[in-house]
């Protein structure tokens, strides 16, 4: 067990470090247009020349590369040319307001399609199995920005129930949060719901099951105590799995919304080619998860005793 | 201006729509007549899920092909007065009813739907084909010899697979990259895996028959180096295929975005495959690994591989909405559904004209609804009859 994570942990220290000099290589692209953000349209070339050579720009990208992986390691981000202050102090508060919608958004979607994929699974082909099966797919076909478009004009113009933009301007209020989360539950609740009603099928064909029910023990018990039990492991892995989807769902949701959160600095920052800051926020978003990967084998090879990964 | 009315519009729309319902009848007779015989697409109809879902993709085909027959206006015209008309409106100049109302830029919102139809249904379906053979012809040999190949493979589609897809969009899809080499280079990469795929294909069956393998090996090589130069150098003799390097740009960022999931699936179930009698039989026969893997494995994953392939089309549209919405798409001229939901989704036009972003996101919707329940009837299939497809 030990070997196994010390291995996942240095392919996962790999990926990072491949994904920054990736990232790092494709932002060099246009380098010479931080010098324009900063500075401003209106400055000459020679000007522009002066600022990068004095910020370091003209040295060897190896060399630019290291200086920036050894500060990043620290917890030095370096500044962001776009918000003008350290990338620090706008990365980590944005986390924060995504860690709350994420987390709300993930809670629900997981509430409902655990519940749903369970009374789905107990009785497979039947009424409630078909019910949820074609309400899943009907939901997982509408992408964020779709249904983004239709609560808006639902809620926000039509009924006029919701605020249509979510950015906090004066401290937090929860009735912002609603339409964002609604989108990302929308789209993601489907797909929890399919696997746990996958793996609570599988748990219902098994001898346990059978065996417990022809003793005669209430049915009620028999889901509750042997089937569940069993059945919400592989579902685990794949809320676990979801953080991906989730990230790229957070994006376009606090676009569409101006909701101040991670995602939508994501998009900020690479529309505006502010190096430092794409750099941070990718690599961040990639350790989010590959360590969310890592939890969930870890936690799948904890809970499932029957899988020991040598 | 006058108006046609919520039933004039209805009307209108399935009156412009002829083309679409006489192909759909057709399909439907075609399957009454013969679905018996058809194999896996008339099983399909046997249950309503699969019915729908067959339904639903066929009308957006049918749009996509009779596209100028159907939408009444070029999608780039543009009639001043209809500027953030109202559907139904009617221009008093021509007589033109703007079904589905004007956008920003006074454009047929309908046309603009109808053609944008044109462009996802050849990009989507073309770029998950691609990733479909690049993904099966790493994930072949990685499933098969595991060990250093599999490591190595594995780690390069975890690699993408850990990146957010809108950061690696921003970061492929942008203006600079376009003058760069990247985009070429990446394209002559990705494209030429198909090819050599087909040549293997070929190779490894026809090795007995020297003659015949010869003959597809040559019109492996003709078309698929037509089809190559005409995406990746725009060079095709003919010019019938011919690509703007936006689209190329986008199509390649797609193509290599999506592949890493295709090998982790065919991946997947060639470990599972391999451990088949079949498979010991014809190692024993003492056929070449890839042989093996072409003709023996890839045959029998074929199952979850177009249940995946219904659900990854639908899953580019998503993407190819995705970017468009992240203006990231085709270019504002183009009818892309994506940009269109853009345009629409902006504060003043949800309050004030919400029908330009409604209608391009229910076309969307639709099309993706279309293609799960395609893949949900698929894997229903499967299940109840493994093999069968």
């Amino acid at each position: 067990m030990l070997i196994f994570m010390l291995r996942r942990f240095g392919t996962m220290v790999l990926t990072m470090v491949v994904v920054s000099i990736l990232v790092f290589l494709l932002l060099e692209i246009n380098v010479e247009s931080v010098a324009t953000k900063v500075l401003g349209p209106y400055t000459s070339q020679e000007q522009r020349e002066i600022w990068l050579r004095e910020n370091g720009y003209f040295d060897p990208a190896v060399l630019r590369y290291l200086r920036w992986l050894g500060n990043f390691v620290i917890g030095d981000f370096g500044d962001s040319v776009r918000f003008k202050v350290p990338v620090a102090d706008v990365l980590w508060p944005r986390l924060g307001n995504t860690g709350i919608l994420g987390g709300v958004a993930l809670l629900i979607a997981s509430v409902i399609g655990l519940t749903l994929g369970v009374l789905a699974g107990m009785r497979e082909g039947g009424f409630r199995d078909r019910a949820a099966s074609v309400t899943a797919i009907l939901t997982t076909s509408v992408p964020e920005f779709a249904s983004a478009v239709f609560l808006s004009v639902i809620f926000v113009f039509n009924l006029q129930l919701l605020p249509g933009t979510s950015g906090m301007a004066e401290g937090f209020d929860p009735a912002q949060l609603v339409l964002p989360v609604m989108v990302l539950v929308i789209y993601d609740w489907g797909y929890i719901a399919r696997m746990t009603r996958a793996s609570m099928a599988e748990v219902m064909m098994t001898h346990y099951i059978r065996t417990a029910v022809l003793k005669g023990l209430p049915y009620g018990q028999v889901i509750r105590r042997h089937a569940l039990r069993n059945a919400l492991i592989a579902p685990f892995t794949v809320i676990m799995l979801q953080f991906p989807w989730l990230l790229t769902g957070v994006v376009v949701v606090e676009s569409m919304f101006n909701y101040k959160g991670f995602g939508y600095l994501l998009v900020q920052a690479a529309a505006n080619n502010d190096i430092d800051l794409v750099l941070s926020c990718g690599l961040i978003s990639v350790i989010i998860v590959l360590v969310t990967q890592l939890i969930s084998d870890i936690g799948y090879a904890f809970l499932n005793p029957r899988i020991r990964v040598a | 201006m006058e108006n046609a009315g919520i039933f004039g519009i209805i009307l209108g729309i399935v009156i412009r729509l002829w083309p679409v319902w006489i192909a759909l009848a057709a399909v439907l007779v075609v399957v009454r007549l013969y679905g018996k015989r058809m194999g896996l697409f008339g099983q399909l109809f046997d249950s309503s899920i699969g019915t729908a879902g067959v339904l639903i993709c066929a009308f957006w085909v049918f749009t996509a092909i009779f596209a100028d027959v159907i939408a009444p206006l070029d999608p780039r015209v543009q009639v001043a007065i209809m500027k953030n008309a109202v559907p139904g409106a009617i221009d008093s100049g021509s007589g033109m009813t703007f079904l589905l109302g004007g956008d920003h830029l006074a454009r047929d919102v309908f046309s603009r739907v109808v053609y944008g139809a044109r462009i996802v249904l050849t990009i989507a379906p073309a770029a998950t084909l691609i990733a479909l053979l690049v993904g099966s012809s790493l994930g072949l040999p990685a499933g098969f010899f595991g060990r250093r190949i599999d490591a190595v493979l594995s780690f390069l589609a975890n690699l993408v697979l850990a990146f957010p897809v809108i950061l690696l969009f921003y970061l492929l899809v942008t203006p600079g990259i376009m003058d760069t080499a990247i985009p070429y280079m990446m394209a002559g990469i990705l494209f030429i895996i198909p090819i050599i795929f087909f040549c293997v294909l070929f190779a490894t069956r026809y090795s007995a028959r020297p003659t015949q393998m010869w003959i597809y090996l040559a019109i492996t090589l003709v078309v698929g180096f037509w089809i190559y130069a005409g995406l990746v150098f725009d060079a095709d003799p003919l010019r019938i295929i011919s690509i703007e390097p936006n689209e190329l740009n986008i199509f390649v960022a797609v193509v290599f975005a999506s592949s890493p999931g295709v090998f982790r699936i065919v991946r997947g179930l060639v470990m599972d495959i391999i451990t088949r009698d079949y498979v010991a039989a014809a190692q024993t026969r003492g056929e070449s690994p890839w042989y093996i893997m072409l003709w023996e494995i890839l045959p029998n994953a074929r199952g979850p591989l177009i249940v995946d392939v219904c659900l990854r089309i639908g899953y580019t549209t998503i993407l190819l909405g995705t970017l468009g919405f992240f203006g990231l798409g085709m270019g504002p001229e183009s009818p892309d559904w994506g940009t269109a939901i853009k345009d629409g989704s902006k504060v003043a036009q949800i309050r004030l004209y919400p029908w330009q972003g409604v209608v391009p996101a229910l076309a969307l919707m639709s099309l993706v609804l279309g293609l799960n329940l395609l893949a949900f009837g698929l894997s229903e299939m499967y299940l109840a009859w493994p093999g069968s497809i």
